[in-house]
């Protein structure tokens, strides 16, 4: 692992992993909407590790922008030999049921933007036959709830695609890991109601780093959440609807 | 940016106030928070070492700090470091003990943020040779009740300087500052353990040689009664030279061990005699004239080595009281206080004596010339609040205050007299902050401001 790309670079997760990485030397790319935070987590890994941080403005609604912006990323660091998707957007599932266009958003930035942006990557990977990608999903992926269907399906469709996108790659040797986090305090999750087993941003960080040097598929994190879901993936269907999740 | 309603409370674990708490990752965050309609005040909450009512604010907003915590610059030419105020001393020794820094002052535990440091202008073990933190601050950003920013120094919003620095948070958040750390070649220290009999001869031990030393600071038994009264160990010493360290590295960063109080202490772990068997076996099992090497964490936070320690003193938790005696009538001043702790069986194990500097010119900071005593009351019943009232009453007749940072009790009558400043404090904050965006339990109960 030489160069790094992150998107979504100041998310919780993201700043976690982004840490781990500089302690080791890493070159990161780190992409997101706003220049101020991403020079403020630049400047942090210069301070602490001495490690060159590059700054990029990414903005993942936009696809038209997605070529240039890997074209620069390149121009910046030569070749990249992984990614790491990290933004997400919990949108409200109330508000996505009544408006269609914040649904759309919902998808658009947990879907649809990822297809666009790893495709353009994945792409460039098989070419040169190496590299990883890692993006996160989440366990609201495995299931459709009532709380939150709509950031849950798209997460779900995330899941698919990586699942198609690592069956395609796989001869290509490069490798796709999926992470589906359960409960992590982080900013999305600050403040909500009825969380358990939250876990901090720097344990999953670990994790996921460990599970992109394993070359691992599917990434559970916590651990327990694998079982968690099973379970919750067993019950009936006809049980489940009636169930207040 | 989401809120939760929830029981906050000091390192005292008293009092316990419920607040609507928020932890914002941006300036954009706490300007968005400061303008909501909901929440009519708020106090900047770190990581929640200050003994009392410092960081609560009953029915008002807290402000959590801690996502405020980059680096933002260091030079290694001068060793001034600038980071954001949620930093913590911890990682800023994690980062620059292993290149031969260290911080310029230190309380008794790692586990504080740059910003409260300022705010309560904390002092450490070497404030008789460098005074307070604050006085190693080259200059902080402070964001006001309207949303601005800016920057105070000495010589720049002097004013505001000087009513920040050991302000209570009352006049806006620190958002980044800017300090000079100090070089040291070995995160070792060279320390001199000497019995004293009594406090009487520690002060005598004090004053003959404590210019010898950087880093000062007695252990005191608060239980020993007659000629041992307040007899102690003190504890001296310099960073030692990289020479005298053994093995190929001198700057370890030194994690000790970390035990774990899982679950409230039950009320009978701690009373008199147990406290007392452990300080006659403490002062015993030390050497009466000793020289020793220890790492840092050992010689600064002894404390931090057991997770949540404050959870010995029970459910209900403990004050932290301190005070400072003026050096012209410390003598008369210790020998009363100590008389009516050893009497009254109320003290704890943990209690510190130590020199202390000339006073700074923050207008609310604690530390003036001559010695203070530090101690941990466990809370057992209602009695102990009018003995600490009593306690206050003594200190003040001896010219003498108790720090805001430990405190939960004081009155607004003995802290006016106490910190005769406070009208210089108030004028400050009426000018920055005149419809009082930034409260606390404690500012309300001390009267610096109105409800």
């Amino acid at each position: 692992m030489k160069n790094v790309l992150i998107l979504g670079a100041t998310s919780g997760i993201a700043q976690a992993i982004a840490k781990k990485l500089a302690a080791r030397g890493v070159n990161l790319i780190l992409a997101g909407r706003s220049t101020d935070e991403l020079n403020r987590l630049a400047g942090d890994l210069k301070v602490r590790f001495n490690c060159p941080a590059t700054a990029m403005l990414f903005d993942a609604v936009n696809l038209d922008t997605h070529e240039s912006f890997y074209e620069s990323c390149k121009a910046s660091v030569g070749q990249l030999d992984g990614v790491i998707l990290c933004y997400g957007y919990m949108g409200d599932q109330r508000k996505a049921q009544e408006d269609a266009q914040h649904a759309k958003e919902v998808i658009d930035v947990n879907f649809t933007s990822c297809v666009s942006i790893l495709h353009i990557i994945a792409n460039d990977f098989e070419r040169k036959g190496s590299g990883f990608i890692c993006a996160i999903s989440s366990v609201a992926g495995d299931r459709g709830r009532q709380s939150n269907y709509v950031y849950g399906s798209a997460k779900g469709a995330l899941s698919l695609f990586l699942q198609g996108l690592r069956n395609r790659l796989a001869k290509s040797g490069v490798t796709v890991l999926t992470v589906k986090p359960g409960f992590v305090d982080t900013r999305m999750t600050y403040g909500q109601q009825g969380l358990f087993l939250v876990a901090k941003p720097e344990k999953v960080a670990s994790d996921i780093i460990r599970a992109i040097e394993k070359k691992k598929n599917v990434l559970y994190t916590p651990f327990f959440w694998r079982w968690i879901m099973l379970i919750i993936k067993l019950i009936p269907e006809s049980v489940f609807k009636k169930l207040s999740l | 940016m989401s809120t939760i309603k929830q029981k906050m409370s000091g390192w005292g674990r008293f009092p316990v106030h419920e607040t609507i708490v928020s932890r914002p990752e941006t300036t954009a965050d706490i300007r968005r928070l400061l303008n909501s309609e909901a929440v009519s005040n708020w106090i900047a909450y770190g990581l929640g070492r200050s003994y009392g009512d410092t960081p609560l604010n009953e029915n008002g907003g807290t402000l959590i700090t801690t996502k405020f915590n980059r680096f933002m610059s260091f030079d290694e030419s001068t060793g001034i470091l600038e980071c954001e105020a949620g930093v913590s001393f911890k990682e800023i020794l994690d980062v620059f003990v292993p290149r031969g820094y260290f911080l310029p002052v230190t309380p008794g535990t790692k586990y504080v943020t740059v910003g409260g440091a300022i705010a309560n202008d904390v002092h450490g073990k070497n404030h008789h040779v460098d005074g307070t933190f604050s006085e190693h601050v080259l200059d902080f950003t402070l964001l006001l009740a309207s949303g601005e920013i800016v920057r105070c120094s000495r010589t720049e919003n002097a004013p505001l300087f000087w009513a920040t620095v050991g302000g209570i948070g009352l006049t806006g958040i620190i958002l980044t500052a800017r300090f000079r750390m100090v070089p040291i070649s070995s995160s070792y220290y060279n320390v001199h353990y000497q019995r004293a009999r009594n406090f009487e001869e520690a002060l005598e031990l004090f004053s003959e040689s404590d210019d010898q030393y950087r880093y000062s600071v007695a252990w005191i038994d608060c239980m020993a009664k007659g000629s041992a009264l307040g007899r102690c160990v003190l504890m001296r010493g310099n960073n030692a030279p990289a020479d005298q360290v053994k093995g190929s590295n001198p700057l370890p960063i030194l994690h000790r061990t970390k035990l774990a109080i899982p679950f409230d202490f039950p009320p009978f772990v701690l009373n008199k005699w147990s406290i007392k068997a452990f300080n006659a076996l403490y002062y015993r099992i030390h050497p009466k004239d000793a020289h020793k090497l220890v790492g840092y964490e050992s010689f600064y936070y002894p404390l931090d080595a057991i997770h949540q320690w404050n959870r010995m003193y029970g459910k209900r938790g403990f004050v932290q009281y301190q005070a400072v005696f003026p050096s012209e009538t410390c003598r008369e001043g210790l020998k009363e206080m100590l008389e009516r702790l050893s009497g009254s069986n109320r003290s704890s194990f943990l209690a510190v004596l130590k020199s202390s500097g000339d006073e700074n010119g923050g207008l609310l900071s604690f530390p003036k010339k001559g010695f203070t005593l530090a101690l941990d009351i466990p809370i057992t019943d209602d009695s102990l609040f009018p003995f600490l009232r009593s306690m206050d009453e003594l200190v003040l007749r001896h010219g003498g205050r108790v720090y805001l940072a430990k405190d939960s009790t004081l009155s607004p009558e003995h802290f006016r007299q106490m910190y005769p400043r406070y009208k210089e404090f108030q004028v400050i904050k009426n000018l920055v902050d005149p419809n009082h965006v930034f409260s606390s339990s404690m500012a309300r109960r001390l009267k610096l401001v109105e409800d």
